[in-house]
């Protein structure tokens, strides 16, 4: 792929082409090296949500789906009050894991570039953390299982300790597994961005703000927390974006009790019920693009890249 | 920060380390509880306590029957990882050496490359098993699959190359180019040695991302499951441990993945030198 940057060997510039020659593949090169992304990107991504768009006015029975022109699709998905429900039990979700991983991350990722000192032992640290992301997400969930569960390791470690007499119910199948395994998954996803972020702040800023009299309080909160705003922003759209359209983690660790927009897609799939999937599909992008753009008004990230 | 009062560490770095230490044990402390469970006895269920030790489950994990077809999945896993490995580190380098110039249309693709990581997965599935669904074509896990692998897999990659070529000093391609090489061989000399290290980074987590997708290979796998759909599979009807010792194998297997490609890359600065 790389041999695109070639310009034309020496025995094609000798020929009648030779003052168009090198000059003309050197300004097509850049187009030739960026054409697989495009490819890809084109076929397998936009094709595909322009084909979600156009499903979603489909009309579809029990066997198969018809080409056509309806809006019964979004006026069944948007005149059901489950679809609120839903979408608000799925915000619900979205602010918690963001609020938590946000806290989380911000604290490790500072933990991290102030006060470990040497790159060394930040690799080493960075790594640790990495090597349990290296087990499949699904697996990972399911350990929470045999963890919280009513006879769990954490129920049975209470009662024996004397704490409390009942298991906790409220541990497993319910919001708050849920939202625990969210945070498990994505907490990472907030402190690399994060991480990265905060070792770009300039360390004479903070000698600065200290000569100037600012106690740690202040230097946190009026020097670091301001420079480091990009890398929560890209933190925080990653982990709203999964969190968005996750079903895995919602029907999993609710054990069914719960619902998510994500899983609702999802099942109208196994229904086959494409087109009304595909018109909650469309909803749930245009949520999602609107969040993120919400995220990238309040920083502009395109200054980290 | 504090390089002018090395000796003594405020206070707050204590309380910082402690909060890192819970952040870790959290992380690690349920695939530490699978591992553990894994090796329960015949009789024991899916919590403790523990009802024997044994490798029953390992065993019971090989006769094929019982959990469906288990290698299959996972050599099919293995298969599409390596391709989208492959394809990740090429079209992600081409691209990076595109975005070093100016082209037409350069912002419009990078946009769609950040949209793909925002798109949520199960609309990536959704799309491309209506695509294939309407052309008329068969899903399958080297077609379909690969590419909404690819979707993941190519903007992570694309955004590390961005990274390296940032860190990459152009004078080493300057001093080439005065040294009379031609592009390509200031590209097969210079520049690729140079990255390698980084690129086997892209690679290795391009293998990853394939290795562990579920959502993206839901609609898009066709009529044989890879491992990720394998395992979800038995989350909803296997009831024995014979689950978490499927979980500590492949755990085992992603270490072994990670460690293969660490030892490569040692052996690389080894020979090298320090570069």
């Amino acid at each position: 792929m790389t041999d695109t940057t070639a310009s034309p060997r020496p025995s094609a510039a000798a020929g009648p082409a030779a003052r168009r020659g090198p000059a003309l593949l050197p300004r097509l090169a850049p187009y030739l090296q960026a054409a697989p992304l495009t490819a890809v990107l084109l076929l397998f991504l936009l094709v595909p949500i322009l084909t979600i768009a156009a499903v979603s006015f489909w009309d579809y029975d029990s066997v198969r789906i018809y080409p056509d022109f309806v809006l019964t699709n979004y006026t069944e998905l948007l005149t059901s009050p489950v679809t609120w429900k839903t979408y608000l039990s799925t915000l619900k979700y979205a602010a918690l894991t963001w609020a938590i991983t946000g806290v989380i991350g911000f604290t490790v990722a500072y933990f991290l570039a102030f006060h470990v000192r040497s790159t060394t032992w930040q690799m080493v640290l960075f790594l640790l953390c990495t090597i349990p992301f290296w087990t499949s997400n699904i697996i990972r969930m399911i350990s929470w299982i045999p963890f919280l569960g009513r006879n769990g390791l954490l129920n049975s470690g209470l009662i024996s300790a004397g704490i409390i007499d009942q298991p906790l119910e409220f541990l497993l199948f319910s919001d708050f597994s849920v939202v625990l395994a969210f945070v498990h998954l994505y907490t990472l996803f907030m402190v690399v961005p994060v991480f990265n972020s905060m070792m770009r702040i300039d360390r004479a800023l903070i000698e600065a703000a200290r000569d100037g009299g600012a106690g740690g309080a202040q230097i946190l909160w009026n020097v670091i927390l301001p420079l480091t705003k990009p890398g929560i922003a890209i933190g925080s759209i990653f982990v709203v974006t999964l969190v968005m359209g996750d079903f895995i983690t919602v029907r999993l660790m609710s054990g069914g009790q719960s619902a998510s927009i994500g899983l609702m897609i999802a099942n109208e799939i196994s229904l086959l019920q494409y087109p009304a999937a595909a018109a909650n599909a469309v909803v749930l992008l245009a949520v999602v693009l609107l969040m993120v753009a919400a995220m990238l008004r309040i920083v502009d990230i395109r200054k980290e890249l | 920060m504090a390089a002018s009062r090395s000796p003594g560490r405020p206070l707050s770095f204590y309380l910082l380390a402690a909060f890192f230490a819970l952040f870790v044990l959290f992380l690690y402390g349920p695939t530490a509880t699978i591992l553990i469970l894994s090796f329960q006895g015949p009789e024991g269920g899916l919590t403790f306590p523990m009802n024997g030790v044994s490798l029953h489950w390992f065993r019971n994990l090989f006769e094929q029957q019982a959990v469906g077809d288990f290698g299959g999945a996972f050599r099919r896993s293995i298969a599409l990882g390596l391709m989208v490995m492959v394809l990740t580190v090429v079209v992600s380098l081409s691209a990076g050496f595109a975005f070093r110039r100016r082209f037409r249309g350069s912002g419009a693709l990078f946009y769609l490359a950040v949209a793909s990581l925002i798109v949520p997965s199960i609309l990536v599935s959704l799309g491309i098993g209506l695509l294939f669904n309407i052309l008329g074509w068969e899903p399958a896990w080297y077609s379909s699959a690969l590419g909404a692998h690819l979707t993941w897999t190519l903007p992570f990659g694309l955004l590390i190359v961005f990274a390296i070529f940032n860190r990459f000093n152009p004078a080493y391609e300057e001093a080439a180019r005065d040294l009379g090489a031609t592009p390509w061989q200031t590209v097969r000399h210079v520049v690729l040695p140079i990255l390698l290290p980084s690129l086997i980074g892209v690679g290795l987590f391009g293998f990853t991302l394939s290795y562990d997708e579920f959502a993206r290979t839901l609609m898009t796998a066709g009529s044989f499951n890879t491992l990720p759909l394998e395992i979800y599979g038995m989350t909803t009807n296997v009831t024995t441990p014979v689950l978490y010792a499927l979980g500590s194998l492949t755990t085992l297997f992603s270490f072994a993945v990670i460690g293969l490609f660490l030892l490569g890359l040692l052996i690389l600065r080894r020979r090298r030198g320090t570069v």
